[in-house]
């Protein structure tokens, strides 16, 4: 056996520089292209004087939020808080018992099944907004929308972000459940938990990142939604109008700043929601690491 | 007593089948037998987690094959523990009681009581994440026996721990489960495990479980 002499060490040891180089290089282009688009939103919005030299931050801060003053902009804006905010909810709902079926049990066709939950994902939201529509005029879709107004209406926009967004919460949730080891609940079974009593008290606590995660997700998917909205819902203002309809409609008129201003406000409400979450996620790591 | 008939059983495209052994009451058995040759699956068939698919348990005198795990009275201590990460040991502890629905001054007798016994009383506030591989297993071993099983069902206790830790543990088993009241059934593949402990020796071999002996 031969001992690698100090040198060679060296040599080893500084090899590891031009790897890591190159992950920042690689990873730093994406995230300066990132950058460089919020920028040249900021930038486009920017008042220029007679000289062209940009005024203060206040004039610019004006200019970007008079066109979100307007009744259709406000409009837009609260409903997309409340139909996110009801999707987000409604994926929950229906991707925790899911992830956790996938997740624990075997039963027959699982395959399928699993294939079946990933469509959404990979099939253009566009098409997803044809088929509900499509569905929604047979026979007990007409029946369903007799009840409850689906087409062209407010119903419309939640189940068409909804019909996205709960496929990624379902994949976030599976693969949550898949990372918990299965025999604390086990365990639990024997201490006298029926299953029900050990999802809830043993798996579901230890999935609550994972909850928070796939909420955060449907929340943020359901707020960029726009193909499905579109073909299933329209984009009748005050009526059926989502800030991405707004985006759509505002430059379908020409309207180029506003129709910036109001991709900015989703920017911030984007940026809002993560920090929310990042905020949430590091008091829970902070209360763990605080006990004694 | 544990009383296993041409027990069969199958999951995940591994089985066991005609497995019979019998532990009287009160004592403290081991089994042994090499990596993967089912011991695991025997422990888990026996708290009612996998499907009979033919033969008999029996506990304590009682036919518990149709039985669900909750109402088979069993403690059990898995190899990785898998302790409850989201709740204290204190609550690790109380957990059983608290599923039963046992009053909170009687619970928190218990868990103070078992604290003492299993020298934790100065972690009961804390999570098990930062806690050492000897103090986790004194958590399992509390939270298995709070509800005070007839059965003690242990699954390599000692085997991730480092020679004074297992020897800690081999007294503290000798202490808490070595009474006329518990029948503990105690998976190794450590012969010294088998010779501090046992007044039993089971082996596993060959897909059945025959009478070993301890010298």
């Amino acid at each position: 056996m031969t001992i690698p002499n100090r040198r060679q060490n060296t040599r080893h040891a500084s090899s590891d520089a031009p790897f890591i180089i190159s992950l920042l290089i690689i990873g730093g282009l994406y995230v300066a292209l990132i950058l460089a688009m919020l920028l040249a939103d900021v930038n486009y919005l920017k008042p220029h004087d007679s000289n062209g030299v940009t005024t203060s931050a206040r004039a610019i801060l004006q200019r970007s939020i008079a066109p979100l003053r307007t009744p259709e902009i406000r409009f837009a804006l609260k409903l997309s808080l409340i139909s996110c905010t009801v999707t987000a909810i409604l994926s929950l709902w229906f991707s925790v018992p899911l992830g956790y079926l996938m997740s624990r049990f075997h039963f027959p066709l699982k395959g399928l099944i699993d294939a079946i939950l990933d469509i959404p994902i990979v099939l253009p939201p566009v098409v997803i907004g044809l088929s509900l529509l499509i569905l929604f005029q047979s026979a007990p879709g007409k029946a369903i929308e007799k009840v409850v107004p689906f087409t062209y209406a407010i119903g419309g926009v939640i189940l068409a972000q909804f019909a996205v967004s709960c496929a990624f919460a379902v994949r976030t949730m599976r693969v949550t459940f898949d990372q918990i080891n299965p025999r604390a609940e086990r365990v639990a079974l024997t201490l006298g938990c029926t299953r029900s009593q050990a999802f809830w008290r043993v798996a579901l606590p230890e999935g609550r990142r994972g909850v928070l995660t796939a909420g955060t997700l449907a929340w943020a998917r359901a707020m960029g939604e726009f193909g499905p909205v579109l073909i299933f819902a329209g984009a009748t203002r005050m009526r059926t109008e989502v800030l991405p309809t707004s985006v759509f409609l505002e430059l379908s008129v020409g309207n180029i700043e506003s129709a910036v201003a109001v991709s900015l406000l989703m920017v911030v409400a984007a940026v809002l929601v993560l920090i929310l979450v990042r905020f949430a996620g590091a008091t829970s790591a902070m209360e763990r690491g605080l006990m004694p | 007593m544990i009383s296993v008939e041409n027990l069969s059983v199958r999951a995940g495209g591994f089985g066991l089948s005609g497995i019979s052994f019998s532990v009287p009451a009160g004592s403290y058995a081991v089994l042994m037998g090499r990596t993967g040759c089912g011991k695991t699956m025997l422990l888990e068939t026996l708290c009612g987690l996998n499907r009979l698919r033919g033969g008999t348990v029996r506990l304590m005198g009682a036919d518990v094959s149709r039985l669900k795990p909750a109402a088979r009275g069993v403690g059990y201590v898995p190899q990785d523990r898998a302790l409850f990460m989201t709740m204290s040991v204190y609550e690790n502890i109380a957990f059983a009681m608290r599923v039963r629905r046992w009053e909170n001054a009687v619970i928190d007798s218990r868990v103070q009581e078992l604290g003492e016994v299993l020298k934790i009383s100065h972690l009961l506030r804390r999570r098990p994440a930062g806690l050492s591989g000897g103090e986790s297993q004194r958590v399992a071993l509390g939270r298995a026996l709070a509800a005070k099983p007839r059965v003690l069902l242990l699954d390599e206790p000692l085997s991730a721990l480092d020679d004074p830790s297992r020897y800690e543990i081999h007294e503290l088993l000798n202490s808490t489960c070595r009474n006329k009241d518990v029948t503990v059934l105690h998976v190794t593949h450590h012969r010294d495990d088998a010779r501090q402990l046992a007044d039993r020796l089971l082996v596993m071999e060959d897909g059945a479980v025959r009478e070993g002996t301890l010298q």
